[in-house]
């Protein structure tokens, strides 16, 4: 169970109402990426971590399975406020984007009719896949910087893998994590 | 509970367990579920529930959301989100006291870089797949060869891409 000590900044302990109005924020305001706004409520605006506690908890909430703002939210609220600090800062996080989107949906359900929406949508989704496709471009970036032409392998392999030749993705996780994380061990291993 | 429901509790319930590298890693799994494999709907309209996902404010956990709402109303809504992130919130929640002792580890480092390699792929296959499928025309695939250009060599906002490309689609253009 987490362990509940008052931050380290030096900033009094956050309330549950705290952690939720906090998470209403990052959520509300997370157009397009809401990690940038996480760090800054948190570490800048309320200061209930440390910018090193903030790296080390979403370093965590990354390796972790689920979605990884969400994980945050369970985290960072758990810290402070046990369980129900974890569901304040779910809640406050969820809860009206997934008001605004269900109501955006059914109104548009309305008008999807109508030819300059679909033009609209089209022309959004094409963005909406290039930013995806641009997202995977500088993540893979670093890989080639540390000429870890291994680690770019098995980045090749799960495009080829799920991308391509479709293949589930629970069985190429149980084939490539594996792979991908013996080629950083030899890599660490041959560099000491 | 009905079919359509319980179905969506397996399928995310089991997708949010091998969730890697954030909700866009997943795109590829779940348009392999609920277009390919169970038929719920085409490839076009899983590309414009991610757009319209990805258009609102919030986390791009709202993908998931959305398809529950497609396919089974604000019920099929709730049990998706919830059978998403109910096993991952108590294992992060249960994980999160275990962890204050492995941080700093070495090894951590070294499986999160291997596990790095290979979900940065399962997000540039989420973009392919989202590319083909939002490619209705010439223009379209050239607006999402632009996005690309866009943010990996200037500071644009994606949010003022996303409203160029409303803006040239509702124009007729794409």
């Amino acid at each position: 169970m987490p362990v509940r000590p008052s931050p380290s900044t030096g900033t009094p302990m956050p309330s549950v109402w705290e952690i939720s109005k906090g998470f209403f924020t990052i959520g509300i305001n997370g157009f397009g990426g809401v990690l940038p706004w996480a760090r800054w409520m948190m570490v800048e605006q309320r200061k209930w971590l440390t910018p090193d506690e903030f790296i080390d908890m979403l370093a965590m909430c990354q390796l972790l399975p689920g979605p990884n703002i969400c994980n945050l939210s369970v985290a960072v609220g758990g810290r402070f406020q046990g369980v129900a600090g974890s569901l304040a800062g779910l809640g406050g996080l969820l809860l009206a984007p997934i008001a605004i989107v269900l109501i955006a949906y059914t109104l548009l359900l309305q008008v999807a009719e109508a030819p300059v929406v679909i033009g609209a949508l089209h022309g959004m989704s094409a963005v909406a896949a290039g930013l995806v496709v641009a997202l995977g471009i500088k993540l893979a970036m670093p890989l080639i910087k540390k000429r870890d032409f291994a680690g770019f392998a098995c980045t090749l392999a799960a495009i080829a893998a799920v991308g391509i030749l479709r293949v589930p993705l629970l069985p190429a996780l149980a084939v490539l994590m594996p792979i991908g994380i013996a080629v950083q061990v030899l890599r660490v291993w041959r560099q000491s | 509970m009905n079919a359509d429901l319980l179905a969506l509790a397996t399928l995310f319930t089991k997708v949010g367990l091998i969730a890697v590298g954030g909700v866009i890693a997943l795109v590829p799994e779940i348009q392999r579920e609920v277009v390919e494999v169970r038929g719920w709907m085409d490839a076009h309209t899983f590309t414009t529930l991610y757009t319209l996902a990805q258009a609102a404010p919030g986390p791009n956990l709202l993908l998931v959301t959305l398809i529950g709402w497609y396919r089974a109303g604000l019920a099929g809504a709730m049990v998706a989100t919830l059978a998403l992130l109910l096993p991952t919130s108590m294992l992060t929640y249960i994980l999160s006291g275990v962890w204050q002792r492995l941080r700093g580890a070495a090894w951590l480092e070294v499986v999160q870089n291997g596990m790095n390699s290979v979900t940065v792929g399962l997000i540039a296959a989420a973009g392919l797949l989202l590319v083909r499928s939002s490619a209705v025309s010439v223009v379209a695939v050239l607006i999402s060869l632009a996005t690309v250009l866009a943010l990996l060599f200037s500071k644009v906002h994606p949010l003022w891409l996303l409203a160029g490309g409303a803006v040239l689609g509702a124009l007729g253009l794409v």
